[in-house]
């Protein structure tokens, strides 16, 4: 079977700026991917390019291929890729607090979805509206949908959002981040929601974050981005094993565990290069506690790693950092 | 939860002041007075009697006389409908064509944004009186120049105002969630951009009818509005002016009705932006 998502070589630049490096992901039906990295390293913008929302930041794909069930969407036109959003791929935003129109009734919003979409009449969409709040555990829906997005805290904001990208009943749900902007114990609740109804559902999942707890909880594979590149590509049981990029290693050591002792949690020191200023070779050479002088030289390919692995290092797997 | 309150309208919520409770209930008089002036007044606009002009307030007619013997409440009632009606019926127009052409720039950008910025701002460096006077003198004088003079006269002001609304507005999350959803831009610009816009356009209307008051009484004092006898609280005052010294209140009653409407309209206005508190969204970003 095709994957429902593949992202082959994908190029994105905007402007003069290129900021997408030859990226290449595959999503299943029933699948979380989750998508990792710093802030800077490209991850919503691989979102966007999903979304076919890059000419909105005037950006655009400049090679490679984006397949959604079989058909590229770089090569569709705006009304098909219009016609597959909300209705094939519902997205979740990164901040719920103004990811809804302040003007408008809760169910209001949520229903216009369905109605657009699937046709439904108000009635209906109402009714599946409702359907839908319950099962993202929303108490009282009746009243909450009555309500102003003022009146809702953060956390049933976002359950909304979530509500809202699957009224269309899409088969991909894009979530950008979607508990960055959340109190720590809500963000623990929306994750296991949403993974509950990607499992129920047969859904596929992409999941943005920089979050690896999140990641190692609901994750089935992991995608670490640095810098506009692939960096490794890997199932989540053993990326976090064993990881065989030192940029997953120092990820996967910024994790606070219960032996970590006080104050001594780990940061990577650096910052993400801009695009302006990428280095040579392996971008991640500068930061990286193994680097030997062919990093700085040759950029490190893409290659298979592992049990169903990729990972694009010249000295992958683990040691000592 | 439980089922939210919703709150009282930002209309009513204004009147719970005690300034614009004063100041609506003085629009709320000019306006019903405007409305059955034919029902309140036992006299006609029109008539003239010549043997009772000049005459000061008096028990059968509380404002007195003007030099054609005509009741000055009368003719002030009757003159609120034209001024009323003629200011507001232009704003709205203006509004309309304002919110139109401003949505477009800001949502479309491009080339048609900047000619529409460089229209309106050209407009905007002329004092209204200026572009009024200029029209009125193309369409002739009247009721119907009056309007149109008026509504082009403050077009750029709703035309700025909805623009920087609307590109404040696009960048917002709720426009990506909505275009990430399969929105197309009918939807977002009439669904969402617009009734988020609405809120300081219309309160910038109402500020906006005080000064179309002003500017229709300027207009009607050079006998450019409408045409006698239809009385306004303009043309009324331009009839008195020759009359300062000998009868002083037909210049003095209609300048008081445009001076305490224009002030009522403000003040309430004011009372508003509290209410629906946008003071911050009035102002275009420069």
């Amino acid at each position: 079977m095709s994957p429902l998502l593949e992202l082959q070589g994908v190029s994105v630049a905007i402007a003069h700026a290129q900021l997408l490096d030859g990226i290449s992901l595959r999503l299943d039906r029933g699948q979380i991917l989750g998508l990792v990295g710093e802030s800077g390293s490209g991850k919503s913008l691989t979102a966007m390019a999903a979304m076919g929302l890059l000419p909105l930041i005037g950006g655009r794909v400049t090679t490679g291929a984006i397949r959604f069930d079989g058909q590229d969407m770089v090569q569709m036109t705006e009304a098909q890729r219009r016609a597959l959003r909300g209705r094939r791929i519902g997205f979740i935003t990164q901040n719920p607090m103004t990811a809804l129109d302040p003007v408008q009734r809760i169910g209001a919003q949520i229903d216009v979805v369905s109605r657009l979409h699937l046709g439904l009449s108000s009635a209906a969409a109402r009714a599946r509206t409702l359907e839908l709040m319950t099962q993202l555990r929303i108490p009282e829906a009746g009243a909450v949908a009555e309500a102003w997005p003022h009146q809702l805290s953060g956390g049933m904001k976002q359950r909304i959002v979530i509500a809202m990208a699957l009224a269309g009943e899409p088969d991909l749900i894009i979530a950008d981040e979607p508990t960055t902007a959340l109190d720590v114990t809500v963000q623990a609740q929306i994750i296991q929601i949403l993974a509950a109804l990607v499992r129920d559902r047969g859904l596929a999942l992409l999941l943005i974050t920089h979050d690896m707890g999140v990641v190692a909880q609901v994750c089935d594979r992991v995608a670490v981005l640095y810098a506009g590149r692939l960096a490794e590509e890997r199932p989540v049981d053993p990326i976090f094993a064993a990881p065989a990029h030192p940029y997953t290693r120092a990820l996967t050591l910024c994790i606070p565990r219960d032996d970590t002792a006080r104050g001594a949690l780990h940061g990577i020191p650096g910052a993400v290069p801009t695009a302006l200023n990428y280095p040579s070779g392996c971008r991640f050479h500068p930061r990286c506690p193994k680097a030997v002088s062919a990093c700085s030289a040759t950029q490190p390919a893409l290659v298979a790693y592992g049990e169903d692995g990729r990972v694009a290092c010249h000295l992958p797997g683990p040691g000592a950092p | 939860m439980t089922a939210a309150a919703r709150p009282a309208p930002a209309v009513l919520r204004a009147f719970r002041r005690p300034v614009g409770a004063l100041a609506g209930a003085w629009l709320l008089l000019v306006i019903a007075a405007a409305i059955f002036a034919p029902l309140l007044s036992p006299y006609e606009y029109d008539i003239q009697t010549l043997k009772e002009a000049y005459q000061p307030p008096s028990a059968a007619h509380w404002l007195g006389t003007d030099e054609f013997g005509r009741d000055l409440l009368t003719r002030l009632m009757y003159g609120a409908r034209t001024s009323l009606s003629v200011s507001a019926i232009a704003i709205l127009i203006s509004v309309l064509c304002g919110m139109t052409l401003g949505a477009a720039a800001g949502y479309f950008g491009g080339r048609f944004d900047r000619l529409v910025t460089v229209v309106v701002d050209l407009t905007w460096s002329f004092p209204e009186i200026l572009i009024a006077l200029i029209l009125v003198a193309i369409i002739g004088p009247g009721t119907t120049g009056v309007l149109v003079a008026i509504s082009v006269a403050y077009l750029a002001q709703f035309t700025r105002l909805t623009r920087a609304q609307i590109m404040t507005l696009k960048g917002e999350t709720f426009i990506e969630a909505a275009r990430s959803l399969g929105a197309g831009s009918g939807h977002i610009l009439f669904r969402h951009l617009l009734p988020n816009a609405l809120a300081p356009v219309l309160v910038s209307a109402m500020l906006a009818t005080g000064d179309a008051i002003i500017l229709e009484a300027t207009l009607g004092f050079f006998g450019l509005g409408a045409q006698p006898p239809t009385p306004s609280w303009g043309s009324m005052m331009s009839a008195g002016s020759a009359l300062l010294f000998k009868s002083p209140g037909i210049i003095l009653f209609p300048g008081l009705a445009v001076a305490i409407t224009v002030i009522a309209i403000n003040l309430f206005g004011d009372a508003l932006i509290a209410a629906l508190d946008i003071r911050s969204r009035m102002r275009p970003p420069q």
